[in-house]
């Protein structure tokens, strides 16, 4: 499969890789997570799951704060978020262990 | 039941079958000998050397047999990059799609190891390459090798290499085509500088590769120094797989334009009917710019491995791109970079003389297996 060194830069060369942005620079990290989703652990697809079964629990317009270390969800917030038309906000790199939190806005 | 997973490997054709087996009493011996025998062996690879030619539209002497696609590859990047770096130009720098096979992006990761700078372009949401992207890192200060697959063998969608072929041309930077994917499928491209395919895609048997330098192209081998292939590829060849390959390539190409309709019609109608048979299933790419045999889809909420293994039980050989199911446990790098969903992934790739019938027995149990599973799955109530 595809070396991980390569598949986080596409579009740039070397030396000029794309780092997250940190989660303070984040559009919607000045509005606090209403639920955060601990999915650390998890395979995929268990949270996306869990971000389906539990989007419904905030208010539309407020933030929802998955955490996952699944390479995969990488990939699939971001997409399910552009299926479902919820906003996905962003993802930052977790300080404390390997992982991501994403933020998704519940957008209906 | 039914083998749905031919862009893995297409099943044996009665050609290639027949020609392995009239070629294992017949071709044997090591053809850069001087003796009877080594005459009749040299004969048979030029001859098999030929006939590929013609359906790959090359001369003979362009054409080197390898041991596989991946060898195929390997040769072809590598020794492309070392023809072309120098002291004023480094190590060089070089273009590869996001969605190239692994071992492309592998060769691409060894260079960039060896100190070549990799630009990788991005595609879009459909996995077809952004040609601006692509022909912007093109045109970079020592840019030494572009590399762009024919078509994707993971979604099927076919890549717009003449747009880039012409930009390369213009730049005068050599075009590698990986054409596993495609080779007796569709027609190739028109402009390339080197091209590589593999045997076991087109009913052939495995083990034989194919790398296609043009004339007027500037390789360097890799490796040590060997006397086989024009020096350009090490090893005794498999003279037997090789004549196989050969036979099965020009029988496959005589089949391709009455295949491609019977293929196009019934992944056609998997693209149709899986959007109201299965809720929550997003299929990738877009069915007209595609390989005819291939349709690849996500169904929300599983578990990838799962749903080849229940198919598998159920009958249907299929492949996926999801986590789960690979080896590295990283998923697909092909959907990733289209944005796609990788989870409950299922890759369908029908191969020659497959039935509506088995089409539609497939159609018919893949509801099934998709709502159990979401049954044990803790289905989200939002998905229903």
């Amino acid at each position: 499969m595809c070396p991980v060194e390569l598949s986080d830069r596409v579009g740039t060369a070397r030396g000029e890789q794309l780092t997250p942005p940190p989660h303070a620079d984040l559009p919607g990290a000045t509005q606090a997570p209403a639920l955060s989703i601990d999915a650390l652990g998890r395979k995929c697809p268990i949270p996306i799951i869990l971000l389906a079964e539990r989007i419904g629990e905030v208010a539309v317009g407020q933030i929802v704060q998955v955490l996952a270390d699944d390479p995969a969800a990488k990939t699939d917030v971001p997409a399910w978020c552009g299926l479902k038309s919820h906003e996905f906000v962003g993802s930052a790199e977790l300080a404390a262990s390997d992982g991501w939190a994403f933020l998704v806005r519940r957008s209906y | 039941m039914a083998y749905f997973d031919a862009a893995s490997a297409e099943p044996i054709s009665p050609a290639a079958r027949d020609a392995l087996v009239a070629a294992l009493g017949d071709g044997w011996a090591d053809p850069v000998r001087l003796h009877r025998e080594g005459r009749r062996a040299s004969l048979l690879l030029d001859q098999a050397r030929e006939r590929m030619a013609g359906v790959l539209r090359c001369r003979a002497d362009e054409l080197a047999f390898t041991s596989s696609g991946t060898q195929a590859v390997q040769l072809a990047m590598l020794g492309a990059v070392r023809a072309r770096q120098s002291a004023s130009r480094g190590p060089g720098h070089i273009v590869v799609s996001a969605v190239e096979h692994s071992s492309v992006l592998n060769a691409a990761a060894a260079l960039e190891q060896s100190g070549s700078q990799v630009t990788i372009a991005g595609v879009g949401a459909d996995g077809r390459v952004d040609v601006a992207g692509f022909t912007e890192a093109i045109r970079r200060d020592r840019t030494v090798l572009a590399c762009l697959q024919s078509a994707n063998h993971e979604v099927g969608t076919v890549q717009p290499v003449e747009e880039v072929a012409a930009e390369s041309q213009a730049a005068g930077v050599p075009l590698f085509v990986d054409a596993a994917a495609s080779a007796g499928r569709a027609p190739l491209p028109a402009e390339w500088s080197i091209l590589a395919a593999s045997g076991h895609k087109w009913g052939g048997p495995p083990g034989v590769g194919v790398m296609v330098i043009r004339k007027s192209v500037r390789w360097r081998s890799p490796m040590p120094a060997g006397n086989r292939e024009g020096h350009r590829v090490p090893g005794f060849p498999n003279l037997p797989a090789i004549m196989s390959a050969a036979a099965a390539l020009e029988a496959f190409e005589a089949d391709r334009d009455e295949a491609d309709i019977a293929l196009r019609l019934l992944t056609g109608q998997i693209r149709d009917q899986l959007k109201t048979l299965v809720p929550d299933c997003v299929v990738h790419g877009d069915g007209a710019g595609s390989l005819p045999h291939i349709v690849t889809f996500s169904c929300l909420y599983i578990d990838g491995e799962a749903l080849v293994i229940e198919l598998d039980k159920a009958g249907f050989s299929v492949s996926s791109g999801s986590a789960c199911a690979t080896d590295t446990q990283q998923p697909s790098h092909v959907l990733a970079a289209m944005g796609a969903i990788t989870h409950g992934n299922v890759r369908v790739s029908l191969p020659r003389g497959t039935t509506e019938e088995s089409v539609t027995d497939f159609l018919t149990v893949l509801p099934e297996i998709v709502s159990r599973l979401r049954g044990t799955a803790a289905q989200p109530q939002e998905a229903r």
